[in-house]
């Protein structure tokens, strides 16, 4: 700080550093103290948040420990409870919705980015949009009324197709954590589309003209040149659905059969962290039993750091080598 | 609305040259199941006396019992009683005082399936309710439901059980019954607003577990009568203490209740299921409201009072209307000499 000042008063003698009240008439400070204050009452928030879902499940840490996390066991009347069957459901059906919803949702936005006429790409992506503020239990009644007959006539031909795998056995009622994981899947997919759209729009168009000089064709230069030029903005987009797909409450307790127990098959039910907190949290009487949902919040929340470090770890790494 | 009422309640009284009648603010809060029933009864109780006022948060029977317990609201409400443990930790927070309870209205839980092929009324009997949610009992045709019903062709399908997932007074009904009715259930279960479901699909809601069973062939689950009735599905019956096949019905449910009323306590904390009366239905319940028994502001006091005494009266005459059950007369006999305990 004093070496800069000093610098700009050798250089430039005629002209002060800016006093601390100039700055505050110029607006400067102004802003400055603002946009510092949003800030940091993101971090508070968030501070304040893990400190009193910690705070206040401390019956339960105590009383279970380490082992809530890997027992499968939920008694309200006995005073057992275990996240494990919750953490499961949470992450599988997530897992699913990404499988299903990144490629659709990336494919669709290179063409509306890329390929398809202004016009339709505009139509489209404002129908897109519509789509991503579309409330979840509109998503959850969809899925109930109109997903799950639609699965359960599909369901001979997985079955057939792969049925040899313990991820396709045993009966099926509908309601399952292949329910859940396709209305998931359905509701990030204009998160994706919409973020990596935008993502893809701004890569500069030299990008393409440079490529296309060479004599690469359009797709070519789409899928060699522009995609890995916004593959961060992508998996921006892909961890954005995800924070959404964990956190989401009610159109997954719809369809997902609100079972607490681990079944490999996508065809049995399951249950996820936020669908038994939304569920059980109003009726819950006792320390104990409040504690373990407040406690499988912080789980949640836990899981989530965990799931986006770990991205933005591998996508680093991935970066680095890209450019080197 | 009402302000604009009791805006003008106001000005008539001033210019009748009489003092403003003091404004009583009461809030409550506690079971969904009776809300429609409590907003009701507040509202009329508002236009008759339009200097009191009840505010009514339809947040839970759980939360009915934090917040009485919390001293938050003036009045909880909740669909179980207050267990013992949770009278101690009012009493510890309110220097000895307790928490009064106070029977409102009745409801009931009713089983409600679909098997593809059967239209006829399915009679399940107490060991067969069991069985199929305990997964003991697990096709449609096994003889426990067959000897049940003659006549009805049951098929070999697989039973699919769906309960509420969601925690709610519903489940403490069901699930109170399934205990009183079966060893196995009371030791491998237990009772409570959500409960360890040995099987079964969850379904949030009364209008979860209905989707359900109605989407799912061989599927059977629990709801309330009310929401069955005003959905106009069909729904089993299901046998009494004394033998009998019941149809659930708001005359059964009130019968219940007076089968139960002479073995009362005098808390009223009690549980009306698989009670006696050869007309009772037995998977019935009381609804609460909880009530301090030391209330400090004395307007608060009289005007809870007043509304306990004209619940018990006029209030009762308006619940069959809403297809709740009203209370017996020998329930509201000795609630009104109860009120006189709030001090």
């Amino acid at each position: 700080m004093s070496a800069s000042s000093t610098i700009t008063a050798n250089t430039r003698p005629a002209r002060r550093a800016p006093t601390w009240l100039q700055r505050l008439k110029s607006g400067d400070e102004i802003a400055y103290s603002i946009t510092f204050l949003s800030a940091l009452s993101v971090l508070l928030i968030t501070a304040l948040l893990v400190f009193e879902l910690y705070k206040n499940s401390a019956v339960s840490r105590h009383k279970f420990g380490w082992s809530f996390l890997f027992t499968s066991t939920w008694d309200p009347v006995a005073g057992q409870f275990g996240a494990l069957p919750f953490v499961y459901g949470t992450l599988v059906t997530s897992a699913l919705a990404l499988i299903i919803g990144i490629p659709l949702g990336v494919g669709a936005a290179i063409f509306l980015a890329e390929l398809a006429p202004p016009r339709i790409s505009d139509a489209l992506t404002f129908l897109i949009e519509l789509l991503a503020a579309v409330p979840s239990v509109i998503f959850g009644l969809l899925g109930i009324f109109i997903m799950v007959p639609i699965l359960r006539t599909i369901e001979p031909a997985l079955r057939a197709v792969l049925g040899w795998t313990p991820l396709f056995q045993g009966p099926f009622y509908g309601v399952s954590l292949l329910a859940a994981g396709v209305v998931l899947a359905v509701m990030i997919i204009p998160f994706i589309i919409s973020i990596s759209r935008e993502v893809i729009l701004s890569v500069p168009g030299d990008q393409r003209e440079a490529a296309l000089a060479l004599g690469a064709t359009r797709w070519e230069s789409t899928w060699d040149i522009v995609v890995p030029y916004a593959k961060k903005g992508i998996m921006g987009s892909i961890f954005l659905a995800l924070a959404r797909s964990l956190g989401e409450t009610m159109a997954v307790t719809m369809v997902v059969g609100n079972e607490p127990k681990i079944h490999s098959s996508l065809f049995a039910p399951g249950y996820s962290i936020a669908a038994v907190i939304a569920n059980e949290f109003t009726e819950a009487t006792g320390d104990l039993y409040t504690g373990a949902l407040i406690e499988l919040g912080l789980v949640l929340f836990a899981l989530t750091i965990i799931i986006n470090g770990a991205a933005r770890l591998l996508v680093m790494s991935t970066s680095q080598k890209g450019a080197g | 609305m009402r302000g604009i009422l009791s805006f003008a309640a106001l000005a008539v009284a001033m210019t009748a040259g009489l003092a403003p009648a003091q404004q009583v603010l009461i809030n409550a809060a506690g079971a969904t199941f009776p809300y429609p029933m409590y907003s009701k009864w507040f509202d009329e109780y508002h236009k008759k006396f339009p200097a009191i006022q009840i505010n009514y948060q339809s947040i839970g029977s759980g939360g009915g019992i934090q917040q009485v317990t919390a001293g938050t609201v003036d009045f909880g409400a909740s669909d179980g009683p207050m267990n013992d443990t949770q009278l101690k930790e009012f009493r510890d927070k309110h220097n000895g005082a307790e928490v009064l309870h106070f029977p409102t209205v009745m409801g009931a839980d009713v089983p409600v399936y679909n098997i593809p092929g059967v239209t006829a009324q399915l009679n399940f009997t107490p060991e067969a309710l069991a069985g199929i949610f305990l997964g003991t009992i697990t096709k449609w045709n096994d003889p426990q439901i067959v000897n049940a019903n003659p006549g009805v062709k049951l098929p070999a399908n697989s039973i699919v059980v769906v309960h509420r997932s969601d925690g709610s007074g519903t489940t403490f009904i069901w699930v109170d019954y399934l205990c009183k009715v079966s060893k196995d259930w009371e030791a491998k279960v237990g009772r409570g607003t959500s409960v360890n479901w040995p099987v079964g699909l969850g379904g949030k809601g009364n209008e979860g577990v209905s989707g359900q069973v109605k989407q799912t062939p061989n599927a059977i689950g629990y709801v309330e009568l009310i929401f069955a009735v005003q959905n106009k599905m069909t729904f089993g019956k299901v046998k009494n203490a004394s033998g009998v096949f019941v149809e659930a019905s708001l005359a059964g449910v009130t019968a219940a209740a007076a089968g139960a009323a002479k073995g009362m306590p005098a808390d009223f904390r009690t549980s009306i299921t698989n009670s006696p009366g050869k007309d009772a239905y037995p998977i019935s319940s009381f609804t609460w409201l909880l009530i301090p028994n030391k209330i400090q502001d004395p307007a608060k006091n009289k005007a809870i009072k007043d509304f306990l005494a004209w619940m018990l009266t006029t209030g009762q005459t308006q619940a069959e209307a809403l297809a709740y059950a009203p209370l017996p007369k020998s329930v509201i006999v000795n609630e009104q000499k109860a009120i006189a305990k709030i001090q």
